[in-house]
């Protein structure tokens, strides 16, 4: 593994695939976004497979993230918003577990790349859009146009709502991206001062201890941020499916 | 609650035992209403201190300028694909970039909380 904090976001093809002039390679990126999957899926299929009515200790943990979207789902877009509940669970389960497998050493953090967390973004926007003018129709506009406001600068006020909603989700992808981004690169760089300052002999070894004490810190802020970062999601995809079904609020 | 079939209901009636009288169902209905609802307004209080502990410095500052950010890219990325189609280079981009600057600063004052969020009907 290379010294530096960049390479660990490389992508390598595993399985190099291509169809037409276009790479549909199976990469490391790829693999990871299956074992998240797989972790995410089999972790709950496992858990809830012999389930009693009194919870053991994993069935609990399943229940409890059930709880939690559900929760978080009733109070950002109301009961109606439940319907989307197997969407959010779904992106909560994907961002976090891809989050906290990129905490194990030499494994690859999926949504530190942008085009990963776009991808999910645009996947809840692009529900929204579609299930807001089905249910709606040319209504859903109306999101657009902000109540009181004199009849002339209507045109810029809604200029600037539009290129405000259309900006969603790209501050959405882009927060999720920069957090982990930010973070590994900040806990790669810190446990590099720990081996190039023991390199330089006994001195070294006694500083070492003051980045090897911030990286451990460092390593349990990240974590927290893992769970924190999914929450956020989860809670914005939330808020903008709340504007799918109630555009008048 | 829910309604049975004619066919189904005539089976029924002949199988079920009716040790619950209507007046006891309903208490009962009541009884758990209140204490779900109890349940769900405790939680909601938890999320809400889970919120408040979720401000640390370094996530607002990712939060504002990402939000920022998105609403120049958009109006840029807007105003770009408006002169390459309409071919009105350079003033596509000039006014939408504004309007996405614009866009940027409510998107922030919104994420702050400093104007009301969404317009309302």
């Amino acid at each position: 593994m290379a010294d530096d904090p960049i390479s660990q976001f490389q992508i390598s093809r595993l399985v190099p695939i291509e169809i037409g002039n276009l790479d549909f390679s199976f990469t490391n990126s790829s693999l990871f976004m299956v074992a998240t999957v797989a972790a995410a899926g089999g972790f709950l299929f496992l858990t809830t497979a012999n389930r009693g009515l009194v919870p053991g200790r994993m069935q609990s943990i399943s229940e409890m993230s059930y709880e939690f979207i559900a929760n978080m789902l009733r109070e950002g877009a109301g009961t109606q918003g439940m319907r989307f509940f197997p969407l959010v669970f779904s992106l909560f389960m994907f961002v976090l577990v891809a989050n906290l497998m990129g905490m194990v050493p030499y494994f690859f953090t999926v949504t530190s790349h942008i085009i990963v967390t776009f991808a999910l973004a645009m996947l809840v926007i692009g529900t929204v859009i579609v299930y807001g003018f089905m249910k709606h129709g040319i209504g859903f506009l109306k999101l657009f146009v902000p109540h009181g406001v004199p009849p002339l600068i209507v045109p810029l006020v809604s200029a600037i709502e539009v290129i405000s909603f259309l900006s969603r989700p790209i501050s959405l992808s882009v927060r999720l991206f920069a957090n982990m981004l930010a973070g590994h690169i900040t806990l790669k760089v810190f446990a590099g001062f720990v081996t190039s300052m023991s390199a330089l002999g006994a001195l070294g070894v006694v500083g070492s201890i003051l980045p090897l004490l911030m990286t451990i810190a460092l390593t349990g802020l990240e974590f927290l941020v893992s769970f924190l970062q999914a929450y956020v999601f989860a809670v914005l995809t939330c808020m903008y499916l709340n504007d799918a079904l109630h555009p008048g609020h | 609650m829910r309604e049975t079939l004619p066919e189904n209901g005539k089976d029924d009636a002949n199988n079920r035992s009716q040790p619950f009288d209507d007046a006891e169902l309903a208490r009962r209905r009541d009884a758990l209403a209140a204490s779900i609802g109890k349940q769900r307004e405790k939680s909601a209080l938890q999320a809400e201190k889970d919120r408040d502990g979720s401000d640390t410095g370094w996530g607002v500052a990712v939060k504002v300028s990402s939000e920022f950010i998105a609403g120049i890219a958009v109006g840029a990325i807007l105003g770009y694909g408006f002169d390459s189609y309409f071919e009105t280079s350079p003033w596509g981009l000039i006014v939408l970039l504004m309007l996405g600057f614009a866009a940027g600063v409510l998107n922030v004052l919104r994420s702050v909380g400093k104007v009301a969020d969404r317009p309302k009907l």
